[in-house]
């Protein structure tokens, strides 16, 4: 079966400094998938790969084997890859409604309707609903974004690139930064994703990503070090060596 | 399309015979964005009646309103999708030169075909300099905006022959708009034709702004990065804004042509483009009636200052530029705040203020 | 043909010399100050007082210029710039006008709004013949006196301490603050070194480029495409955009006179929708 999200020797160099080296990684269908490393192995450099943020120096990035290697983000997602950032990148004037809103009008290629107004699709309006309550977002539905409480503003992260219905959705550091008490609603609402969408999560907490991974590919200086199942991974003694030894000495199951 | 992805279990489960409540507050809070507030509705009767009660001033209502409109088609690059310029007056001339060539050599002589026409020039103009500013940053925009201006001006300095040069577009006979109301003496025709236009034009871009490309505008001038991640293409819906406002800039210019009969290099000229975003930050940007607002204040100023000290009047333009930006924006454009806060109480125009309430 | 090149490396350094401490306010702070040609109006007339109305030599005029402009930029700098560094470019760009509006209205106000000239001493007027081509005296004092200035700053930002703490403060603010420059005091430093230097080449100008109360708006345009079009990264940059935009707009108006700015502004859009960091910036386009 073909991989939904797949890499072939993905490059990118900064002047000298290599960021990504001979990156070749598979995202299985509906995978529950873990990038990890120390920082500065190069994750986000990736995420803005696939997203189309930055363009590779060399390599490919296949999409259910199409290669969207040079297509500009907006286009990535509409052919199904949808992403959140490891810092809000949310429109700080309008409200989760509005954001929602745009979002799923762009998905349903009526984000250029100038003369229509917003709100009068009845399946937009159900499916805004829809995700607020799956979001915990509808008592906040009418706050400007930037007067939201952070956790809420990292629930409507996920929230808007949900709402793009995407086939791989990656989330850099969903619960960074989240206090304590409010980060089980982000943590639930990861879990409660739908099997057929396959999520490619970077994070540092260990205890998330061997709760969540069915697979897990750890970066180190922007190369593939070790990638395979959670035991698999955990056990590796090369593994706990240069990444789970410096930080998290054997917490790992 | 994309088919693969079924749709979150959430919205099956609650997809009701009845709307929701969510849903139905969900439209409301959408459906407020659009509504009219009694501000709004004061402001255009306020317009309105001065046809009759100030039939003495209408040759300077006149100007306001066409520096309103012309700083209201700034608005809708600069307030909406967050480009700045310093070349406006571009369009403004290609509208103005546009229209008093039309007349002056009896092409078109009905004025609001000619004001179309004028129009469809400006967009045109508009939409092949608006590839120029898709890129770069905010002040590759302003010198490439600049340098545009520049060089427009400078070819219609140039060809004398057909713009009359440095001394302007004369011998222009206007004929009556619609072929029944002639321009007279005291302005009155002017006045009502150019509010006409202007109300239209408002009303279109308000209805612009509110729909969801509005929307898409506001998203990509907010943060782009973000606006890309959830599929907006920004660089179609800049250069369809850029057009637009660009035919509103020359309707703007050949209105100022039809209603004074006369246009010269000064349509183009840098003073103008930096006139009219004093005149939008006057009022604010971002929200349509702060051209308007602005123009008036700007025009009863001008007014006022030049009968104090006649040539100086550039030293107090640049004295409120300073002024304004010394004390913030926000807080000057903001100076209406409290009346559309008495408004927005009476009837939410930019709804939603209250939606986040459980 | 030797003489418009001349005549263009003349202008050319003059221009360079206009434009040299815009370019380092653009690059230090990324402050985009249209005011600048305000600086070489205010030095203009400076000398034009201390020459014409004093009568003092005309070197105390130039002396006086950059003396006027440098005290005015610091002022300015101290008690309005500073308020607006943290601002958007649009802010920066409506307060900046606002300056140039009100230097236009009082100039005129103060100093009346035809062109007027310098006296330049007997010894600078008229031409010398070198290898059978004729040159003015004055533009060759041009070409001596802003090929100095140049050298000097090159020496100045390479050699001394003052131009490593410059450089670095441009590369990067936040190191720099890091090392303990301070930084605003360098910036005032340089803003007013750039302001006095516009204002010597505004006084020396004044013969070629006219002086009168519009001469912020009317070289604004030239001041910034030597600077875009130089890029900020470096001192070569604008010196190169300078010197090629004096001697096409030379060129350009003695062989196509038709065509007037317009070869000016098409380079000047074309470079910026090409080369968006500068035709000389380092590492180029991205």
């Amino acid at each position: 079966m073909i991989p939904v999200l797949e890499t072939r020797n993905l490059e990118k160099h900064f002047g000298g400094i290599v960021a990504s080296s001979q990156v070749s990684l598979s995202v299985a269908r509906g995978a529950r998938h873990a990038l990890i490393g120390p920082n500065g192995a190069g994750k986000t450099t990736l995420v803005n790969m696939l997203t189309g943020v930055l363009a590779p120096s060399s390599g490919e990035i296949r999409l259910d084997g199409e290669d969207i290697t040079r297509l500009p983000p907006h286009r990535r997602v509409r052919r199904g890859i949808a992403r959140t950032f490891q810092i809000n990148q949310l429109f700080a004037d309008l409200n989760p409604v509005e954001a929602l809103g745009l979002a799923i009008s762009e998905r349903l290629g009526t984000g250029t309707h100038w003369w229509r107004r917003p709100g009068s699709r009845p399946e937009v309006v159900a499916e805004i609903a829809a995700l607020l309550d799956r979001f915990g977002l509808a008592d906040v539905r009418g706050v400007r974004t930037a007067a939201l409480p952070y956790g809420k503003q990292r629930l409507l992260e996920i929230a808007l690139a949900f709402a793009c219905r995407p086939r791989v959705l990656l989330l850099d550091e969903p619960a960074a930064g989240v206090p304590e008490a409010e980060r089980h609603e982000i943590l639930a609402a990861v879990a409660g994703l739908p099997a057929d969408v396959a999520v490619l999560l970077i994070e540092h907490d260990m205890d998330i990503v061997f709760t969540f991974a069915d697979r897990i590919t750890v970066l180190v200086n922007g190369q593939i070090f070790v990638d395979g199942p959670p035991d698999a991974v955990a056990r590796d003694p090369r593994v706990k060596a240069v990444y789970l030894g410096e930080s998290r000495d054997g917490r790992a199951p | 399309m994309k088919t693969d992805a079924t749709p979150p279990a959430a919205m099956s489960e609650s997809a009701p015979i009845l709307p929701a409540p969510l849903d139905t507050a969900i439209a409301a809070q959408l459906a407020a964005r659009g509504r009219w507030s009694p501000f709004e509705i004061l402001f255009w009767l306020g317009a309105v009646s001065t046809i009759w009660l100030l039939p003495d001033h209408h040759l300077i209502l006149t100007e306001i309103v066409i520096w309103g409109l012309f700083a209201l088609s700034l608005d809708l690059i600069l307030g909406y999708a967050g480009i700045v310029s310093l070349g406006h007056a571009a369009f403004f001339g290609v509208g103005a030169y546009t229209a008093g060539l039309l007349a002056r050599h009896a092409l078109i002589g009905e004025p609001v075909v000619a004001l179309l026409v004028a129009g469809l020039a400006g967009g045109a103009f508009g939409f092949l300099t608006s590839f120029l500013v898709l890129r770069g940053t905010d002040l590759t925009r302003l010198m490439v905006t600049l340098g545009v201006a520049l060089l427009l001006r400078e070819v219609a300095n140039r060809m004398a022959w057909l713009t009359g040069g440095a001394d302007g577009l004369q011998g222009i006979t206007m004929q009556p708009v619609l072929g029944l109301f002639r321009f007279d003496l005291y302005g009155h025709t002017a006045y009502v034709y150019s509010l006409v236009v202007l109300f239209v034009l408002f009303l279109l871009a308000r209805r612009i702004v509110g729909s969801p490309f509005g929307l898409s505008l506001l998203a990509i001038k907010g943060n782009p990065l973000r606006a890309g991640a959830i599929g907006i293409g920004a660089g179609p819906r800049i250069v369809a804004v850029y057009t637009l406002a660009a035919v509103y800039a020359a309707i703007a210019g050949a209105l100022l042509t039809q209603t004074t009969a006369f246009t010269s290099l000064e349509s183009l000229s840098f003073d103008r483009s930096a006139d009219v975003l004093l005149v939008l930050i006057i009022g604010g940007t971002g929200h349509l009636y702060g051209g308007l607002i602005g123009a008036v204040v700007f025009r009863f100023a001008q007014d006022w200052l030049s009968a104090a000290t006649p040539q100086y009047w550039q030293f107090w333009i640049g004295l409120i530029l300073v002024v304004i930006v010394l004390v913030g924006r926000d807080r000057i454009g903001g100076w209406l705040a409290p009346l559309r806060r008495a408004g927005d109480r009476l009837v939410p125009w930019r709804g939603g203020r209250d939606g986040g309430r459980p | 043909m030797l003489t418009i090149l001349f005549d263009g490396i003349a202008y050319g350094m003059l221009l360079f010399v206009l434009a040299a401490g815009l370019a380092v306010t653009l690059g230090l702070m990324n402050f985009v100050n249209l005011a600048h040609g305000a600086f070489a109006m205010a030095g203009g007339y400076a000398a034009l007082v201390l020459v014409n109305r004093l009568g003092l030599p005309f070197v105390v005029g130039l002396v006086g210029a950059f003396v006027f402009a440098a005290a005015l930029g610091a002022l300015l700098e101290r008690t309005l710039y500073v308020h607006v560094y943290a601002k958007s470019h649009l802010d920066q760009v409506l307060f900046t006008i606002g300056l140039v509006f009100m230097a236009v209205a009082t100039v005129d106000y103060t100093m009346g709004s035809s062109q007027q000239f310098i006296a330049i001493p007997p010894a600078l007027q008229g031409q010398v013949t070198v290898l059978g081509v004729g040159m003015s005296k004055y533009r060759l004092m041009i070409i001596a006196v802003c090929g100095l200035i140049t050298l000097l700053l090159q020496l100045g930002l390479t050699r001394t301490r003052f131009g490593s703490r410059l450089r670095a403060a441009v590369d990067d603010q936040r190191v720099a603050r890091g090392l303990g420059i301070n930084v605003g005091a360098v910036f005032g430093f340089t803003f007013a070194f750039g302001s006095g230097l516009a204002g010597l080449g505004g006084a020396l100008g004044a013969e070629i480029l006219g002086l009168d109360p519009i001469f912020p708006l009317k070289y604004m345009i030239y001041v910034l495409i030597v600077v875009t079009v130089g890029g900020t990264s470096s001192i070569t940059g604008p010196f190169l955009a300078a010197l090629l935009l004096g001697i096409a707009d030379v060129a350009g108006k003695y062989y196509v006179p038709q065509l007037g700015a317009f070869v000016i502004y098409t380079i000047m859009i074309v470079v910026l929708i090409l080369r968006p960091h500068g035709l000389f910036a380092r590492g180029g386009a991205r």
